[in-house]
Formats: C-alpha cells, structure tokens, sequence
C-alpha cells in the first residue's frame, strides 16, 4: 500500500450547544498522511486548536475499533462517511486525496438533539431498549445452556442482527429519520430464538409504542438505512418486524 | 497482615460453604438499601442488573452516552467455562487449574476456584437472555480453543463475543430500568469516594454535559470501572478508559494491589506512525488456525510471498513444542520481542511479525471439499473454500485488518506486534470483593484479584460476569445485613459537602494553570516513559530512572497543562485532563511496584531476572504475595503483603514445551 500526505479542507459544523443555532466553520488542515485515521486527523486538528487558543471540535468516540458505536459523524453527506460497511473511527484517510474538501455534519434528527458540535443525544435507542427490547429473565433462572437446542441458521440469522451497534447511523441516514432498522433489529435478534418466545408479541408492539414516542419518523422503504448501516444489518429485519406488528396486532388478546 | 477473608473449608467447599452461611437481607429490608455501581461493562451491567432484580434501590454511573458502549463490548475471541461440552477431559479443577497456571502463581486459590466453579452458570445465564452464541448443526453450542489451555472451553460468538455478552447484560440493566429498579446517569463521572465514619457513603459525580457536581448517597459503592492500560497512552483500550474512579478511591485508603502487572497482548496490528491514538487487537483466536512466523534471514525485505518455507521460523512452534502457537500471552509478546530486537522483524518498522493463514486456508479447504464430495479438487478450489471457511470464522476480524492497514489478510499474512492490552492489577479484594475501605467493593478488571500475574484469554469476560451475576449478589448482603439499621446520609452532612468542595477546587485548580502543553501530549510522553522503562521488560535502573522522569512530568502538568473551554459545558478536554493527572500518579506506583518485584512473573517481565533459556524466573521464597499498596502521601505509598498459600497447587517453573 503506496502512502501519501494530503492537505484538505474541511467544513464543519460548529454548535455551542442544543439552545444556540450553528453554522459551519472552515479549517485548512495540512500534511495529514493516509494511514491516519479520520478521527486522527481530528485529533491533529483539535490540538492545534487548543495551541491556537481556539475550541476543538467535541465529537463522540471511544473505543475506536468499529464496536462501541459512539462515533457519528456525517460525512459528505453519508452517515460514517464513503465506506461501505465502516464506522468513521475506521474510516483512514486514504479514502480522501490531496486538495478535497470533505463536510462534516452531526447526526441530524429530532429525536436525536445536538448536544454540542458533533455530539447529538441518542439515549431515545435506550429508552426503546427499556420498552421491551430483552428476555425477562432473572440471574440464577436459567436452564443448563445446552437444554435448549437452536437451529444454525436461526442462531446465525439471529446473531446477525444482534450485531447492530446502536450508533444511529440508519437514522441519520433516513429522509424520514426513521428508527425502524435500529428496531428490527433487536426485535428479530430476540424473535429468532426460543427464548425470546414468551414476550414475542408484547415486545414488538411496545417498542414501536416507544419508537414513535421518541418522535423518530415512518419507513417509507428507501433503503438508506441498509445501505449506510457500518454492520451491514440487513433491511429484511424491517419485513420482519412488519410481520412480528401485524401478527402480534391481529393476535393480541388486550 | 492483610484478611483475605478466605473461608475455612477444603478448597472446593469454601464458597458453598460460605453461601450457606453468609448474612441474608429480606425482601422488604432490600428496597431500603442504596447501592451505587461505576460503570456498566460486563461486571458493572451485570451487577446493577442482578442486584435490581433482587430488590435493592441501584443507581448506575457511566461516562458514555449509553451503558452499551462499555470497552467489555470490544472484547472479541470468547468466554471460557468448565461445561465439558466437548467430552476433551474438562472440569472445573482443569480451569482453576490452567487459570494459576497460566497467572505464573501468582493469584489466590480461593478466588480462582469460585470463578472456575461459576463459570457454567454464566453460559446458562447469557443463553437464557438470548445471547447468540455460535453453535453447531445439531443447535448445541460450539467451542474453540485458547491460549494456555489444551481443552476446548471457550465458547463464542465470531469475533464479537463480547459485543453480544454486553448486550445481554445491558438488555438486563435496562430492563430493571424500565422497572424502576436502576436510575442511570450515562456521561457522568464519579469523581471522589464519600466516607463517613470510615465506610463509604457514596459519590461524587460530574455530569459531563453541564459540568455540574452531584452528591449521590449509597450504603455500598461498587466500582467496576475497568482496566487502566491507557496509562501507556497507546493500548487496546478505549480512549475514555480510564483509572480515575479506582484512584480516587486508592487515595481515599483502598489499597491497590500488583500495579505493575500488565498484559502485552501479543496479536494487535503495529503503529503506523506518531499520529496513532490506539492499537487494535486482532483476537487470539486467531492464534487457533494462524501461525507465527519470522524470516531466518536477518533484515529480511522480501514479500511474504516470495520467501519459501524452509526460510521461515516459525518460531512459537519451534520454542514451545507442546502448546505451539496458543502459548500464554505472556510468552507469546516476548518471544516477538525476542524476534525483533535480534533483527528478524518485518514491515517497514521492523518490528512486527507475521500471523499467517495460508495453511489453515488448505486445510479447510480439503475438509470443506471433502465433506461435498469434490473429487481431485484443484488447488484453486481447495483454496475458495478453505477461503470461505476462514471468512465465517474470523471474518469481522479481516476486515478489521483491511480497513486499518489497507492490506488485504486473505491474500498476505497480516502483520502483528504485542501492545498493551488489559491490567492484571487493580484494587486489591478480599474473598468478598470489598476493598480496604468498608462498603466500598471492586469487580471486574478493576480489581487485582483472579488472574494473578497474567491472564488467560477469555477469561477477563467470564470474571467480569462472575464478579457481577454470581458474586457481588451473595457477598454484599453480607455486609448490607447489617446496614438496615442505617437510613440514608442526607447528601448535606459535611463530608458530603466537603468531598464536593475537594473536586471543586481541583477542577478550578487545573482550569486556571492555563499553561502551554496539551494534556494529549502530557499524556504521550508518559505513556513513552512506560512503554519503554515499565512495558514487555523492566530493569531496576530503567524503573529508577522512569520514577523520576513521571515525578518530573507530574510538576509540568501541574504547571504547565493547557485546558480549553470552561468549566460548566461539554469539555472533554477538561475531562481527560483529570483523566491524565490520576494516570501520572498511577505511573508512578506502577514503577514503585515493578521495582520492588525483584523477580520475572507472568506479564512482569524483570531483564534480571530469567532463566537461561530467557522464560521469567520467579522467586517464590521472597515474592509469592500480593503486593497492597497503601497511599500516604505524594510520591509516599507503604507496602501490605498478602501472603499466597497454595493448598491445592504445587507452584513450579511454567512449562509450555
């Protein structure tokens, strides 16, 4: 892999905090090499910043390996920013080439509101979590682990959606800033299993309650979500989850 | 003399014997009782979460803007139990056993017995949340192998075993939210320890997104606030990890134990330059199909490719015969330093060594081919499938590697080097995980207690569990039976009041040094200082020298640090800057404590101290104990000892050959 150093300039938004309006400031940054990464080259803007007497940049982050999902910016216009399938702490700057301008925006949403900069609240993902989104059961309830076989592929399919890091880039990506693949995720990682059985039609239907509580938008079957989600969570979860509604709507006994 | 508060009993006895005995709190006495967890990763989630469900009033801190986002949640390969699923001769005795072992003698038996004898639980426990562990085509749960053991016990969820633990535990946690149980404060910081006629009487926390101070009362504090491997700067941590909840409360008189005890995790990708602001591990559950190797040649600077195999030295394979590739830990990071100091390294820094896949890729290729009935298949077919196996098992792991080096792994071994990965000490627990200071408990990696000078790999998630599910419930009560009688402090009493007005004055200190230097590159410099004088060797001279190199950077901090923003907003700066200030301290003991070992265990690797063969030397006669520090004063700490009996175990030189 050929290296290189770029100079850029970059666009971003600045907000003081959730009261005050904002705006976009410009920054030269120069000499930033390719196997930064792009929080790195924050990092390098930051520090200069403070020697400068300026504010650095807030933005969420922590681990830094593509899990945690505390990382969210916008980046040219896409969640996380050109790769497929990536955060943007593992977004590395060969991605950019020497001269681009690239804008960095927070997650833009009602129900996710601009804490400062780059940092938006997304503690509504917890609250639909709260609504339903677990299995009920007590530590020290539970049977020898392999009393319960479960079919590969379901464990698999399952196990797929589970994967959903909760960082909302699927909202921010959504015209509609829908939370529907956040959702359906959860709703089928726990409606593959046996476990989850007990509580599948209760569960559905209070995260939905919760969802549109929160004030996040309707899908309307775009597809942005799948095709910015950094862990490829699949928008057949949503087909899913219409299907666990509607079934669990018909059946319900209240 | 330190009370471990061990139970008498034979070894296999003692927890059951002491759960048959310990103090109970009845149902309605439970919902009169605080209790306050620091941080929700595996132990802290899994604490607030079963001690919810049993009824007590919780309130959980964290410094993310949501529990799930804990470091626990990066954890990759697995988490180990003594279900002997797999009929490979397993038990708990096997596991207790390895776990000593694999600790080079160093932890106390009690513990690790309990953790051994839990460990089942906590498969059952997470599959019953629907944790979506890995499993065969019969629906049974899969399970691999790892370091140090030579038994399959490690169970699984691809490379994201702890993604999905978390999960389940957060599901818990937040469930008892929606209950009423929990009361969280996500971006919160506990700040200082509150202590009350000397037991701990709650918090002081910091709302990182006003910047106010808050009071919190609790009839027990729990810290399970992780590792502190970033006072090396560069490590695999996360970069809000941090030491600050367990210092402020050492400096409150919990004691610390084993600071210098620190995992080099051998396989994480190598620094590509000054700009690095963290190492990223590749899991050791590679180390199950990848192989090690080196060029024989010195200053080797062909491709991979182009060098044959009979001028590659595999050298774990040819060092430690037995074990191979999945050594400890320990002795995997110094063989690779080993490697490279002689001149055999690869990359454009040269320090870095190949973890290499080709032949794991031939080998599942021929048992893929082979279970479809593929006649004569060509080496190109073998290869596809070999290919596709590799992907279903670590595949979010290779893409990991591409993203960050650019390089494709299937293709070209990839290049790996030890980094600093998780810290064996921590403060020190009695038997019942309370630390020095009564009420105030420790769990998790926060705690010094299970894996003596090195741990095992996916065995930081199963104590995470076991601390918070099986343990804490049962040991706490017996401390909170007595509590009933005790109503709550008013947040008003005077230590409450000056406890705040000690991180008041600090913050306000720290904000008006308005120096020159960032706190990042204060922080740089020491993680330098202890990468090179306290990391994979240590020498007496080189930990003198860093003693007072830390003590120098320390004045300059204090001096000199540059903070912007203000006090009462969002201000991560001022945030890692008090971060920064615990880990300069921190550095220090560490090197205090490294110096005093005058002996090589487990991950404290002593450059006088080792056999002819260059394997760590311990000296049980001098140093089989827990070194507990007390602090005194600035720069000023006094060495307790806990003495190790080994009742069970016949300590001997570790042996993975």
């Amino acid at each position: 892999m050929e290296h290189y150093n770029m100079n850029l300039t970059l666009k971003v938004w600045r907000q003081e905090d959730s009261q005050k309006k904002g705006n976009f400031e410009t920054y030269k940054v120069e000499n930033i090499s390719s196997e930064m990464s792009f929080l790195e080259m924050f990092d390098v803007l930051n520090e200069r910043l403070i020697q400068e007497n300026k504010e650095p940049i807030a933005f969420d982050h922590d681990c830094r390996e593509g899990i945690c999902g505390a990382c969210s910016m916008y980046i040219d216009g896409k969640p996380h920013g050109p790769w497929e399938q990536n955060t943007t702490c593992q977004l590395h700057m060969r991605a950019f080439k020497d001269g681009d301008t690239v804008v960095v925006e927070p997650w833009r949403a009602k129900a996710f509101p601009v804490i400062k900069d780059l940092v938006v609240d997304r503690t509504a993902f917890d609250r639909i979590i709260q609504a339903g989104g677990y299995i009920s059961v007590n530590t020290g309830n539970a049977v020898d682990a392999n009393a319960l076989p479960v079919e590969k592929a379901k464990a698999d399919e399952s196990f797929a959606s589970a994967a959903c890091i909760g960082c909302g880039a699927c909202v921010a990506a959504c015209k509609n800033s829908s939370a529907m693949l956040f959702v359906s995720a959860k709703v089928t990682h726990l409606a593959l299993l046996p476990q989850g059985g007990p509580e599948r039609k209760t569960r559905v239907v209070d995260m939905i309650a919760q969802m549109d509580k929160e004030g996040f938008g309707a899908c309307t079957s775009t597809g942005a979500c799948e095709a910015t989600c950094p862990k490829g969570i699949s928008i057949s979860n949503i087909a899913r989850l219409n299907k666990e509604f509607t079934l669990a709507s018909l059946l319900s006994e209240k | 003399m330190l009370d471990a508060k061990i139970p008498a009993g034979p070894l296999d006895q003692k927890w059951t014997e002491y759960k048959g005995h310990c103090k109970l709190v009845n149902p309605a006495n439970k919902r009169k009782l605080e209790v306050i967890v620091i941080g929700t990763g595996l132990a802290g989630a899994s604490a607030a979460a079963a001690l919810g469900e049993l009824g007590y009033k919780v309130k959980a801190f964290c410094f993310q803007d949501s529990p799930r986002r804990a470091h626990s949640i990066a954890a990759q390969g697995g988490i180990n139990a003594a279900k002997n699923y797999q009929n490979d001769g397993d038990s708990v005795f096997r596991l207790f056993y390895d776990t000593i072992k694999g600790g080079d003698y160093r932890a106390r038996e009690s513990n690790v017995h309990r953790l051994a004898e839990v460990s089942a639980n906590i498969i059952d426990q997470c599959v019953a949340q629907g944790v979506p562990f890995a499993r065969e085509y019969g629906g049974l749960l899969s399970n691999r192998s790892f370091g140090g053991t030579q038994v399959q016990r490690t169970f699984y969820a691809a490379g994201q075993t702890g993604q999905q633990l978390l999960i389940g535990a957060y599901q818990a946690l937040e469930r008892q939210i929606a209950l009423g149980n929990v009361t969280m404060y996500s971006r919160h910081e506990m700040l200082e320890v509150v202590v009350i006629d000397g037991k701990t009487r709650g918090i002081i926390a910091r709302d990182l997104v006003t910047g106010e101070l808050e009071r919190h009362f609790g009839h027990a504090v729990l810290l399970c606030s992780g590792g502190y491997g970033n006072v090396f700067y560069l490590s695999t941590n996360a970069m809000g990890s941090n030491v600050t909840a367990a210092w402020k409360a050492h400096k409150k008189g919990a004691y610390f134990g084993n600071p210098c005890y620190t995992q080099i995790h051998p396989t994480c990708i190598p620094v590509s330059g000054d700009h690095q602001s963290k190492l990223t591990l590749m899991s050791e559950s590679l180390r199950n199909d990848g192989r090690i190797w080196v060029p024989k040649k010195k200053d080797d600077n062909r491709k991979a490719a182009d060098i044959p195999e009979e001028e590659r030295d595999y050298y774990l394979e040819r060092r430690y015969p037995a074990f191979g590739n999945l050594v400890p830990r320990d002795v995997a990071s110094r063989a690779a330093k080993e490697r490279c100091d002689a001149g055999y390294g690869v990359g454009t820094s040269k320090q870095a060594v190949y973890l290499d896949f080709a032949e794991a890729v031939i080998r599942y290729g021929k048992i893929e081919c082979g279970k479809q009935g593929i006649d004569n298949p060509s080496a190109a077919v073998i290869r596809q499938h070999g290919l596709d196996v590799v992907k279903e098992k670590y595949g979010n792991l290779f893409d990991m590697y591409d993203k960050i080096t650019g390089e494709n792994p299937y293709e070209m071994p990839m290049r790996i080097y030890p980094a600093v990965h998780y810290t064996m000490g921590g403060l020190w627990v009695d038997y019942e995980l309370q630390t020095t200071v009564p009420g105030l408990y420790c769990l998790g990696e926060a705690n010094f207690s299970d894996h003596g000078a090195n741990r095992l790999g996916a065995s930081a998630l199963m104590q995470g569990l076991a601390d918070g599910y099986f343990v804490i419930p049962y040991t706490i009560g017996n401390f909170l039976a007595d509590e009933i009688y005790n109503k709550p402090v008013s947040t008003d009493h005077e230590a409450f009041v000056q406890a705040e007005k000690e991180v008041s004055d600090r913050i306000n200190h720290l904000m008006n040094i308005k120096g020159k230097q960032t706190v990042e590159s204060l922080h740089k410099r020491l993680g330098k200082i202890m990468w090179e004088k306290c990391g994979m060797e240590r020498t007496a001279e080189g930990l003198t020298e860093a003693i007072e190199e830390i003590r120098q950077l320390k004045k300059e901090f204090w001096s000199d640090v540059k903070i912007p923003g203000s006090i009462s907003e969002f201000n991560p700066e001022l945030d890692k800057a008090g971060r920064v200030a615990d880990f300069i301290e921190l550095g220090e003991l560490m090197c205090i404590d490294a110096l005093n070992r005058n002996e090589s265990c487990g991950g404290h690797f002593r450059g006088e101290y080792q056999t002819p063969d260059g394997e760590a030397q311990r000296d049980d006669a001098n140093y089989m104990y827990v070194a507990a520090w007390q602090y005194k004063a600035e720069h000023e700490w006094e060495l307790h000892k806990e003495v190790l009996n080994y009742e069970v175990i016949k300590p001997t030189q570790r042996n993975y050959k």
